[in-house]
């Protein structure tokens, strides 16, 4: 394995479009060296973007967009009280991947960039429509987060890709999101279900604009637009929510695994979406 | 000499709580463990297991390893002792051994080892290992316990059944145990309810932090050095002599420092590896597990299957029980069904019981004994059932318990009449607690249950020598655990009568004392604890000899009293006490140096009883469940330093809730393990857990001179009964299989709902 | 081989080896520079017997590749203690009976020295949810809490 250390993003594609064999991004590390070690998968370019100007700044584009460095951590962005304020869901689902440990190195691009339908962060940023921005050698693109994952370990970034920032829109007026997950332990476990919610209200109350996105029930996360359009038009009562869940639960198509059965993954998913919905509902009324 | 042989109060340092002397290594890094030795010119060893539940190997080529550039050498079963024989049941125990530590015809497991490396760096042994190849034939796995005993079950390895077995069952059930007094189908008639139910445990994992790891060194003089992390050392250097044709003295084992053990470091795995490797290699080769390795090879619990009857009547008298333990124990013989059958009703006075277990092998790894083997999973099943018939006849579950509680002078359960024990008052402790009375909130449930463990005394042997200067060190077998140094520079302070500072306790190495068993069956404060009282008294003995010298009266005209010899009475002579360190000063000069030491097998270990009382909260709509409250009753004869004895009762607490809750073995179709790492095996977190609190009861053993009795697995016996009493209580419906995961909480709500 | 060269600073001191890249930091910390009171139960950053603090930042050392630390910080267990002064933590560690095997002990000390510094006044539930990621398998934390609670009143008091 050979170790690269490029000082742009150009430079950064172009070793991964060019050298010979494998190649992986190393940010975080907290997916690929757990591969490394566990002789997963060990790649013959290691390409470290972390000491490239910019990975680790969080900052806002002039129309107030939000643009993370792919290497900043889950812990510096939980330091950003503006971000938190203004995407509580994003940064709670980016706290709740592992340990305080985990939390000094790992990144929210990487959670992307591993490709796990079970990734927290990955219905939070679809419900909150986020993009990311693309390097590629021949140049920049934008791509929208729900158009990463292809299918379990998979995305649809090609050879040469690498991603540089995650762009999430400003905070719409009446507006807020929530995440929630399942696991059997209070920490540390991977999600059983994963819930991402984003709803903007109208100014007596009602849900003018709602995303759905699920996590680990599918092949890859999933937007639940059928889920969405429920909550158009309503306030939360229980009879939206009973809706809500019996959709979100009928979207899903997970499999039984040493973290969950089909069945109680498809139960669980409404929960959660019953449960996201209320927290995101309460926060954006505020 | 005027000694007293035991001693029940007036203790001066028994029951404080001084700091521990190894604290300071442990706070600062500098305890070595077993990964952290090194030596010169050492090589790295890594291990090529089997990716197969059950295959037959028929070719291993190492060519390619052997010929990779920093590969020193490469060992397959070939390499070991080929005089060790097969042998039914646990007759064979030492073939039993060497087949698990690198297999021989067929790997039998997911994770069996075949063949091993050893090189100059542990990057280039890891990338040599994938360079093994090996040919295997595939063949039908089970890894079921029930399944394992079905008629068309694949036979894991024929004639391995000893006696015990009756005719008829199939060849994977491989011991078969039956006991009990009185006759339980009149019993049964006798009562006013009978409850009879079927209960499922997964294989659970010790969970130690520290994975395996030794460091061997090997020449072909046959003379040896090992030390790895290990509860029994010189069970190490036995069997790795045995499996590598060495005399055992010529092999010198040293135990390192031991990050946890709970029973799963009680054998060898890659021990004799190492010393194979180190032997072909002429260099010193450190092997290390993976967690993965740890969890894929080495432990865990058995896995069980269990039906339990039991008849009470309306006022709470239980009339007679009965019991079948099915325990799956791994590719080998071993499971301790004979141990869950007779803890399973050892807490009551029963006149009718009858309890029957069958030690099952499957395709997974070696069972290795986990804190009170055997006897958590019969608690589950029988506590069960005692809270059923309490719920159903409207009985109070402590007073029911209280009404069939075992006593002193009862015939036990699985035999012999109990001693002084002290169930009863640990349920009397456990009513009066607060936390018995103490209301609870909605979606609560509460539950509580009795737990058993025989304990056990073993052969010890320890020294105890005094310097010049006089202070003591002592040399104990036993690995230290959980601070057990601090217990027995206590209990040595107490007969010599001199500062607990002043002694110093080493775990010493095979070369240098007699025998010792392995640290289990909580055995070290008791056994190691008495040896080291009766070294001591052996020291105070050679000291008043001394001091009569001295003083020119005979040895009989003095004792011993706050750490100086004195006359033992007027008319022995008027002389001022003389104090130890006085007698050592010139101890050289007077008949040379002063030395105690003892060794026996003492038997008196003394079992123990516990009672738990726990609150659950269960939310119906994941299943998911949390520990609100938790309290830990148990006897301990006498706490010699409380505050350890606290921590062996909230760690037996955290490994049941553990073992209720989230913790299991999971096999695929493939009989692969599914979750062979921390992650996906959840063990309880910081934030999983309340505090735990406890209650220290003491009823004095009258086998130890102090009353000590062992405290280590006890704890461990309740939890998880007293765990699913309490899910049971706040899901409203009986929960039969562990772990209670969320999705089976789920799974059974749903059922009741379905009706 | 392609070993790399690699100068960090390890507990104040300047120090420099040679790994190959595939090497942890938790590799070069003790088999490099023997500094093996950074323990590894996992490997897979799911224990945090590696706990170290990388440019003043809790991660698992098992989880940091040996060639990220040129140019940067490392503290780690040996470094806790100044001089023959054990830090408070280390001291109510012992006092509380807060480890029973030792294995986890390192780790959880520097996990609770970075909250400690960063949050004076944790709650109980606080230091739980740091400590998520520092497994102990002996002592049910119990005792853990009882003696960074203790020991944080008393630095607070101590200011």
């Amino acid at each position: 394995m050979k170790y690269h250390s490029p000082d742009s993003f150009h430079a950064a594609a172009e070793i991964s479009a060019n050298a010979p064999g494998s190649t992986r991004f190393l940010a975080g590390g907290t997916d690929v060296l757990v591969q490394l070690r566990s002789d997963i998968f060990t790649p013959d370019n290691l390409i470290d973007i972390k000491n490239i100007e910019g990975a680790k700044a969080i900052n806002r584009s002039a129309n107030g967009d939000w643009n993370i460095g792919a290497a900043v951590s889950g812990a510096e962005m939980n330091e950003n009280e503006e971000l938190k304020s203004e995407w509580p869901g994003i940064v709670e689902a980016v706290d709740l991947i592992g340990s305080t440990q985990i939390q000094g190195r790992a990144t929210l691009v990487g959670n992307l960039c591993n490709g796990s339908p079970a990734a927290d962060t990955v219905p939070a940023l679809i419900a909150a429509d986020a993009s990311v921005a693309v390097q590629s050698p021949n140049g920049e693109r934008i791509m929208k987060v729900a158009d990463v994952p292809r299918s379990p370990g998979k995305t649809n970034f090609q050879k040469g890709d690498v991603v540089k920032n995650v762009i999430v829109p400003a905070k719409k007026n009446k507006s807020s999101d929530a995440y929630l997950r399942f696991i059997p332990r209070t920490e540390m476990d991977i999600a059983v279900v994963g819930c991402g919610v984003w709803l903007q209200l109208s100014a007596d109350g009602f849900i003018v604009s709602a995303r759905i996105s699920l996590g680990a029930v599918a092949p890859t996360v999933f937007k639940v637009d059928s889920a969405a359009d429920i909550l158009i038009g309503k306030q939360l009562d229980d009879d939206t929510l009973h809706k809500l869940a019996a959709t979100a639960s009928a979207a899903c198509n997970p499999i039984t695994d040493r973290r969950g059965t089909v069945e109680y993954r498809t139960h669980i998913a409404g929960v959660l979406a019953e449960r996201t919905a209320k927290i995101a509902y309460q926060r954006a009324g505020v | 000499m005027a000694l007293d042989n035991a001693k029940s109060n007036g203790f001066k340092f028994v029951g404080t709580r001084p700091d521990r002397p190894d604290g300071v290594d442990k706070v600062t890094g500098r305890a070595k463990f077993g990964a952290d030795m090194t030596a010169p010119g050492m090589l790295h060893g890594a291990i090529l297991r089997s990716p197969h539940a059950h295959a037959r190997i028929n070719k291993i080529d190492t060519s390619a390893a052997e010929a990779m550039k920093g590969v020193k050498a490469v060992v397959t079963r070939k390499d070991f002792a080929t005089d060790v024989h097969f042998e039914s049941g646990l007759n064979g125990e030492t073939w039993n051994v060497l087949e698990n530590v690198m297999a021989g015809e067929k790997v039998l497991y997911d994770g069996h080892a075949l063949a091993a490396v050893a090189a100059t760096s542990a990057l280039i042994a890891r990338d040599a290992i994938k360079l093994v190849r090996v040919d295997y034939d595939l063949l039908d796995h089970v890894t079921d316990v029930d399944k394992a005993m079905e008629k068309d079950a694949p036979v894991i390895r024929e004639g391995a059944a000893d006696k015990s077995v009756p005719d008829g069952f199939h060849p994977n059930v491989v011991r078969y145990h039956e006991s009990g007094h009185g006759d339980v189908d009149e019993g049964f008639s006798k009562a006013d309810l009978v409850i009879e139910d079927s209960f499922k445990t997964e294989a659970t994992h010790q969970g130690y932090i520290e994975p395996h790891a030794c460091l061997g060194s090997l020449g072909n003089d046959g003379k040896g050095d090992l030390w790895c992390t290990t509860q029994g050392h010189w069970y190490a250097q036995k069997m790795c002599a045995a499996l590598l044709n060495l005399e055992t003295s010529q092999l010198r084992v040293t135990a390192s420092e031991i990050g946890g053990g709970f029973g799963g470091k009680t054998t060898v795995f890659i021990e004799p590896v190492a010393l194979a490797l180190s032997r072909k290699a002429n260099k010193p080769v450190k092997i290390v597990m993976s967690r993965s390795e740890v969890f894929r090879s080495t432990g865990p619990t058995s896995s069980t299957s269990m039906d339990v009857k039991i008849g009470m009547k309306k006022d709470g008298t239980i009339t007679a029980a009965s019991g079948v333990f099915r325990l799956q124990g791994g590719a080998f013989p071993g499971a301790p069904a004979e141990f869950t059958a007779m803890c399973a009703f050892a807490p009551y006075a029963l006149e009718n019981v009858r309890q029957i277990g069958y030690d099952v092998m499957a395709n997974r790894p070696k069972q290795a004994a986990y804190r009170a083997p055997g006897s958590p999973m019969a608690a589950f099943a029988v506590e069960s059932v005692i809270d059923d018939l309490c719920k159903a006849l409207g009985l109070d579950p402590i007073e029911v318990r209280l009404k069939n509680a075992s006593h002193k002078g009862t015939k036990a359960s699985f035999g012999p009449r109990f001693e002084d024990i002290g169930l009863i008052e640990t349920l009397e402790a456990a009513k009066a607690h607060d936390h018995y009375s103490t209301p609870l909130k909605d979606g609560q449930g509460r539950g509580i249950s009795c737990g058993f463990w025989f304990n056990h005394g073993g052969e010890t042997a320890v020294s105890l020598a005094l310097s010049e200067d006089g202070t003591a060190q002592i040399s104990v077998g036993t690995p230290d655990i959980g601070g057990s140094r601090a217990s027995m520079a206590l209990m040595a302070a107490e007969e010599l009568g001199i500062p607990y500072e002043h002694i110093r306790c080493t775990i010493a190495d095979t070369a240098t004392l007699g025998y010792n068993e392995i640290s289990h069956g909580s055995r070290v404060t008791y056994a190691s604890g008495l040896a080291t009282i009766k070294a001591a008294k052996d020291v105070v003995h050679k000291l008043c000899k001394r001091a009569a010298q001295k003083w020119d009266i005979p040895e009989d005209a003095v004792k011993w009293e706050d750490g100086c010899a004195v006359p033992s009475g007027a008319n022995a002579g008027d002389f001022d006490p003389l104090p130890l360190h006085k007698i050592t000063a010139n101890m050289g000069a007077t008949g040379g140096p002063i030395v105690g030491h003892f060794e026996a097998t003492p038997e008196g270990a003394g079992v123990s009883f516990a009672t738990h009382i726990v609150d659950a909260e269960v939310d119906h709509a994941t299943g998911k469940t949390k520990i609100v409250r938790y309290t830990v009753v148990q006897d301990a004869g006498k706490a010699i330093h409380p505050t350890y004895v606290e921590g062996q009762y909230q760690g037996g607490a955290a490994q049941g809730i553990g073992w209720a809750l989230n913790e299991e073995y999971i096999y695929g179709d493939d009989g692969r393990l599914q979750n062979a790492g921390f992650l996906d095996y959840r063990i309880p977190l910081a934030s999983d857990l309340p505090m735990i609190d406890t209650v220290i009861v003491e009823v004095a053993n009258p086998g130890h001179p102090y009353g000590v009795r062992g405290v280590g697995e006890t704890s461990i016996c309740p939890p998880l009964a007293a765990i699913a009493n309490a899910v049971s209580a706040a899901a409203g419906i009986r929960m039969k299989q562990l772990p209670m995961s969320p999705p089976r909480i789920v799974a059974a709500l749903k059922s009741l709902k379905d009706g | 081989m392609n070993n790399i060269h690699v100068r960090t600073k390890v507990n104040g001191d300047e120090v420099d080896f040679l790994c190959d890249p595939r090497e942890t930091l938790l590799d070069c910390l003790r088999d490099k520079l023997h500094l093996t009171g950074s323990k590894e139960g996992c490997g897979t950053g799911d224990c945090g017997a590696c706990s170290v603090v990388l440019e003043g930042r809790l991660v698992c050392a098992c989880l940091v590749l040996g060639v990220e630390v040129e140019g940067q910080t490392v503290d780690t267990v040996e470094g806790i203690a100044q001089g023959q002064d054990l830090h408070p933590l280390q001291e109510k560690f012992i006092k509380y009976a807060a480890l029973q095997c030792g294995i986890c002990t390192p780790g959880i000390l520097m996990a609770t020295k970075n909250l400690l510094e960063r949050n004076p006044n944790p709650t109980e539930t606080e230091v739980r949810y740091w400590l998520a990621g520092n497994l102990c398998r002996c002592t049910g934390y119990d005792k853990i809490i009882r003696a960074i609670m203790d020991t944080a009143a008393d630095m607070r008091e101590a200011g």
